[in-house]
């Protein structure tokens, strides 16, 4: 009996010829990522293993400062200094601010994931690397302190849910909307502890960074990780990243699937979740008027310098809103760099938006734009959850960037076709 | 066994809620506590009563995959959380760390704020007693017992290792 490619790589990495959904698995890991603060409490567990005095491997291990960096208070830097130290004993990888980006940007631009590894990362969003082929699942921080110290992970294999985008996609339309509409059809938990694989003619069309984009969103439909059969466009994504080895896993023809869900792309509009579900999904044509206070354009979902263009291309030779506060955040230094040479910043600054340095910022209630109350933002990140982006009463709505600059120059939601 | 006043929650409750990302630079967990469930209810860190026990709807701790959430719920004195269904990584993270947790099918339809409630944690035994009613929690898989059993998972580490330090 077949297996998918997610059961292939699990299978490989615990030494075992074959897995099967529910089955118990202890797996040797090829990265292990944190962000100072899963790192700072996973230093502390750590710490508390008998016997382990050192890391298992310090160039499997990458550790990337920034969720509140460049330091937004005394106990930011706190706590990155202790990460730091941390590091810098054990020798691992390390990403400092100015050398660095958002995790689940970086991790891919370096060629540090690549197909058919297993990743897990103090992190929810580790499942981004699913978008180059990899199983990667995110962990809370004693499973980091523990996989540390073995280089191994306790893993359930997941059941696999086959999702098949068919058609092509509508104008405006991208991966950020056909994850959103995902998520609105599963729920949040609709993907509950089982591995997404997204296959279809419009998956196939989409760039590697749509692909990072959806696989990173797999878990707001609560699943364990997304994943996406490598092809060309993969391949030659890794290559220009890495000259490191990989391997590719193919789903076999007669692979179990605990279910097939069949989308129509043309049903799929550019798609806007409504506070304070990531599945409160609704089309743009059916949106109405929302009036807006803040954007933001970045993240680990939507941080790429794909997103830049696309939201650049809308407003370029335009201003924002008066009303509207812009903030655009390059996902790595690499990105910043990239858009710079590419005139984007200027076009950004020009039309008003503010430039940050990459930091995950805002989209984690952090720093770098944050709400008061009652104050609305349409925001390309990936929760709209109570108080996620500031005050208890404010509210976020997730979108593209194509439909978060289209919103910037309307100042109210609104469909980026609809921009002249 | 566990006994006290349950305090209730719908479904999709997320890490997010349950202690805010503003929160998630300070690392002392009693710290921490002082926030839980801020955004939902700013007064539920100071009229919680430790030892009492949370029921909640499915998908329990969704979102982020921060360990304080589960921490600072231990931190605060939540002596179990029961729901239908918990979020993978929180269910992960609260084995890991001791947080006692129980999956029951429809649990949220049977407990009302304020009931009392009996936990046998050795056989999952979860009785209503304003109610009479009991319910048993799915038996969880060999594996996960182990590290229970070895009283989390730093220890069963420690146990892989063969290590000697305290």
């Amino acid at each position: 009996m077949g297996m998918t490619m997610t059961e292939k790589i699990l299978a490989a990495h615990a030494g075992l010829s074959e897995v099967r959904p529910g089955q118990i698995i202890n797996a040797k890991v090829d990265l292990v990522l944190a962000n100072e603060l899963s790192a700072i409490v996973a230093i502390e567990e750590f710490g508390k293993i008998r016997g382990a005095d050192k890391v298992f491997d310090p160039g499997k291990i990458v550790i990337v400062p920034d969720h509140f960096t460049p330091n937004k208070d005394i106990q930011s830097a706190k706590v990155a200094k202790a990460v730091r130290e941390f590091a810098r004993k054990h020798e691992t990888l390390y990403y400092e601010v100015g050398r660095m980006g958002i995790e689940h940007v970086l991790l891919p631009e370096q060629g540090l994931v690549r197909p058919g590894m297993l990743v897990i990362g103090g992190d929810s969003h580790t499942c981004t690397y699913g978008g180059v082929g990899a199983f990667a699942t995110g962990v809370g921080s004693t499973d980091v302190a523990v996989a540390w110290a073995l280089g191994e992970v306790w893993l359930k294999v997941p059941p696999t849910i086959r999702i098949e985008f068919r058609g092509k996609k509508q104008p405006w339309v991208s991966g950020k909307d056909m994850i959103l509409y995902a998520i609105g059809k599963l729920g949040v938990d609709g993907g509950i502890y089982s591995a997404l694989e997204f296959t279809g003619e419009a998956i196939s069309e989409l760039t590697v960074a749509e692909r990072l984009t959806m696989a990173n969103m797999a878990i707001e439909a609560g699943a364990k990780n997304g994943i996406f059969a490598v092809d060309a466009k993969t391949e030659e994504y890794v290559k220009n990243a890495t000259d490191k080895p990989y391997t590719v896993y193919a789903s076999d023809p007669d692979a179990q699937y605990a279910q097939t869900i069949v989308f129509d792309m043309a049903e799929i509009e550019p798609q806007v979740a409504f506070p304070h579900l990531p599945s409160n999904t609704k089309p743009i044509s059916q949106v109405g008027e929302v009036e807006i206070d803040q954007v933001v354009i970045g993240s680990c979902t939507n941080g790429r310098i794909e997103d830049l263009r696309v939201a650049a291309s809308l407003l370029k030779g335009k201003k924002i809103h008066p009303k509207v506060r812009c903030i655009v955040i390059p996902g790595t230094q690499k990105v910043y760099m990239q858009a710079m040479k590419e005139g984007l910043l200027e076009t950004f600054v020009e039309a008003d938006c503010v430039v940050s340095t990459p930091t995950c910022g805002p989209c984690v209630g952090g720093h770098m734009g944050i709400m008061a109350e009652n104050e609305r933002c349409v925001s390309t990140t990936n929760r709209n959850f109570i108080g996620r982006m500031g005050h208890v009463t404010s509210e976020i709505y997730l979108a593209s960037p194509a439909v978060a600059a289209a919103t910037a120059l309307a100042g109210k939601v609104m469909d980026p076709g609809e921009i002249k | 066994m566990i006994e006290g006043s349950v305090w209730k929650f719908g479904r999709d409750i997320d890490t997010d809620v349950i202690i805010a990302g503003r929160y998630c630079n300070i690392p002392d967990p009693k710290e921490l506590a002082k926030h839980v469930f801020e955004d939902l209810d700013p007064t539920f860190a100071s009229r919680f009563v430790p030892g009492d026990v949370i029921v909640a709807d499915s998908n329990f701790g969704c979102g982020s995959s921060r360990e304080v959430a589960p921490l600072c719920l231990k931190a605060a004195g939540v002596a179990a959380v029961a729901a239908p269904s918990f979020a993978r990584i929180f269910y992960r993270n609260s084995i890991n760390i001791g947080l006692p947790i129980f999956e029951i099918p429809d649990i949220a339809k049977f407990f009302e704020q304020g009931q009392k409630v009996r936990i046998d944690p050795a056989t999952g035994l979860v009785t209503n007693l304003s109610t009479s009613q009991s319910f048993t929690a799915a038996p969880f898989p060999e594996f996960m017992e182990k590290i229970m059993a070895a009283g989390g998972l730093v220890n069963y580490a420690s146990e892989r290792l063969g290590g000697s330090k305290a």
